[in-house]
């Protein structure tokens, strides 16, 4: 094998792939992928396990917002949209729909978690606080883990966004890279639609 | 020249077109509509109707996004299991919880949920 040939392949399966005849790195994704729901399971187990367990103070049909809520669920779910059609332009080598996309993207991720931080501020205001119960300590437990996954997806967004405006992102190389910061995202969207109907509307409804 | 480059985008464009995730976006937004409809008459609708009818919903959302956006739908069957083991031992937590719920060892009440 040539030199060239050797960059070729390297630069055409990024190294490695398994015997599913997948990149180390996407199976390794979907693994992640695979415990996080695991993780965030529990985590809703925990709060409907203490959804009563308000020591006399304020419940969830007290201090939810839903018509808040629902507009930021909205975006974050228009977000996914945002993501998919990112990768759809990388993968038509439209670097600036690429771009826009992206960053749309990551926008409405940012817009998601100003909403979640203006709830948590005004849920703090009303006397709802970390300490205050055990429904309160694994409703911000939850939303709040559920606000870091979305945090550094958008900051991978913001990444790939400046990059791709420095030349860094191409569709030869780093197809696959996009692929797996929308997988990401996809799941922290999937998790916020369980998160949404069953702390928000079904408790309370 | 011009043909081959549009040939190699369209081999390496795999999965649903932008039309496709057009739909798919609507069809979510029209979902959360409805889920919202249903938390805004709930008190008509009664909870033996609202309860299942958001959990359908979501069951439905999650799929779609899993499917379409996610591209388990055209991807290798093995992380489509991966995926779906996650969420099986997930559904096992759940489970063990409600069981102990329901059976009121934990000494919360059961009427509430």
């Amino acid at each position: 094998m040539s030199t060239v040939d050797a960059a070729d392949h390297a630069a055409a399966d990024h190294g490695h792939t398994t015997n599913l005849g997948m990149s180390n790195e996407k199976l390794g994704m979907w693994t992640f992928i695979g415990s996080e729901c695991l993780f965030f399971g529990a985590m809703i187990a925990t709060y409907l396990l203490y959804l009563n367990r308000t020591n006399d103070g304020l419940t969830a049909f007290d201090v939810f917002d839903i018509p808040f809520t629902s507009a930021s669920t909205f975006i974050l779910l228009m977000s996914s949209l945002g993501m998919v059609l990112a990768l759809d332009a990388l993968q038509r080598r439209d670097m600036r729909a690429f771009q826009t996309w992206t960053l749309a993207t990551a926008l409405m991720g940012m817009v998601f978690l100003a909403g979640q931080m203006y709830e948590f501020a005004f849920f703090v205001e009303e006397g709802f606080k970390l300490e205050t119960s055990p429904f309160s300590v694994s409703f911000f437990m939850l939303t709040g883990f559920h606000g870091v996954h979305v945090t550094v997806g958008v900051v991978m967004l913001v990444a790939l966004w400046a990059l791709s405006l420095r030349g860094g992102i191409t569709a030869d190389k780093h197809l696959e890279t996009v692929e797996l910061v929308g997988l990401y995202w996809h799941f922290v969207d999937i998790v916020w639609i369980v998160i949404f109907t069953v702390i928000y509307l079904i408790p309370v409804g | 020249m011009a043909q081959q480059t549009a040939d190699d985008t369209e081999q390496e464009h795999h999965g649903p077109s932008r039309g496709a995730y057009l739909q798919i976006a609507g069809i979510l937004a029209v979902m959360t509509t409805v889920e919202v409809l249903l938390y805004v008459f709930r008190e008509s609708l009664g909870r033996a109707v609202t309860t299942p009818s958001l959990i359908i919903l979501t069951l439905g959302k999650f799929v779609l996004v899993g499917a379409w956006f996610m591209h388990l739908r055209f991807d290798h069957p093995a992380l489509r299991r991966m995926f779906v083991g996650g969420l099986a031992l997930a559904a096992v937590i759940f489970a063990v919880v409600a069981a102990d719920w329901f059976l009121g060892s934990n000494g919360l009440d059961p009427q509430g949920f």
